[in-house]
């Protein structure tokens, strides 16, 4: 029992120590939005292209814009939210998921279960056609009476 | 036509269809010389208030589409700043409207030429397409009625101004 204080004291000194340690460089290091991160999922509005491809004068100012919020320590969405507040939101490579941008997620969904569908029905069909093409079905094992008569018959007619 | 050519024909219908509905829906407008000039209220430029050409009806406007990263739009800045301290007597105001550029290099533009003439702020380049623009700057000139005077799809000097929208203006007051 003398020991529990003791324990105690050390749990308690571990505690604090986890909960005032400071993070990891690493982990901070991590963390921070790099600016290629950003770059491919944007666009310059002007140059219509994606900023990491786009040199002209007003994609240099939207990348300065982009380095400065990284340096203030914003998030990538954080980033993308001023960057629509700024820019429109023409500014977003990705399309929206609403209005005529939805058509970009719609179309490909419908067209993958129209193909889908395409694909059971062909494969139903195939599978049908095969069926009829193998004429009836063999027939299944005799039973006993069957081999019962066809002992005899053999016997019968063995020379 | 058999029930299969008339669903492939429907699906082919459909596609040309929101093929087409996506490129007519992000267009740009045309606009020409007599037609009323887009307009909308935007939020001035300092924030704090919104403004629109509605607000300068009776007067000539010379609107402005710029940039800060635009080169002839910093050129071009004194020349209409001029323009606009000869003539703000004559009932004829400059509206500045900032495109394609963020608020804060937009106020150091303004901070570093100090326009007096009203400026506004177009979020992206919302304003660029009303007007058809396919650049910065452009310059518009809209009569009393509100309706456009003059194209000018690219930057303005003094002698510009001199030549082809002073005679408008003393024109229409005559």
């Amino acid at each position: 029992m003398r020991r529990l204080p003791a324990t105690v004291a050390l749990v308690g000194l571990l505690v604090l120590g986890i909960a005032t340690a400071p993070p990891a460089p690493a982990a901070a290091e991590q963390a921070r939005v790099q600016i290629s991160d950003v770059e491919d999922e944007v666009m310059c509005p002007v140059c219509g292209t994606l900023l990491e491809l786009a040199d002209s004068p007003q994609a240099r100012r939207e990348k300065a814009l982009v380095r400065r919020l990284i340096d203030e320590g914003k998030s990538k969405d954080e980033i993308k939210d001023e960057l629509v507040v700024q820019y429109g939101d023409d500014v977003l490579a990705v399309p929206e998921g609403s209005g005529f941008d939805l058509s970009a997620y719609l179309v490909p969904a419908i067209a993958l279960l129209l193909a889908v569908i395409a694909l059971a029905v062909g494969i139903g069909r195939w599978r049908r056609d095969d069926d009829s093409r193998r004429g009836p079905p063999p027939p299944g094992p005799a039973d006993d009476g069957d081999a019962a008569r066809l002992d005899a018959d053999i016997a019968r007619y063995d020379l | 036509m058999g029930t299969r050519s008339f669903l492939a024909f429907l699906g082919v219908c459909a596609v040309i269809a929101l093929l087409a509905f996506g490129l007519l829906s992000k267009g740009s407008a045309t606009i020409e010389i007599g037609d009323r000039a887009p307009d909308k209220v935007l939020p001035t430029l300092g924030g704090g208030g919104s403004g629109s050409l509605a607000d300068h009806r009776g007067e000539w406007v010379l609107v402005n589409l710029w940039a800060s990263w635009c080169e002839p739009c910093r050129d071009e800045a004194p020349a209409l700043e001029d323009f606009y301290r000869a003539n703000r007597d004559r009932d004829l105001v400059v509206v500045g409207i900032n495109v394609q550029d963020n608020s804060e290099d937009a106020r150091a533009f303004v901070g570093e030429f100090r326009p007096t003439y009203p400026q506004l702020r177009s979020v992206g380049d919302e304003r660029s397409e009303a007007y058809g623009s396919t650049g910065v700057p452009e310059n518009f000139l809209v009569d009393p009625r509100g309706r456009l005077a003059l194209i000018q799809r690219g930057p303005v000097d003094e002698r510009f101004l001199r030549e082809y929208v002073e005679p408008l203006i003393d024109g229409g007051r005559g």
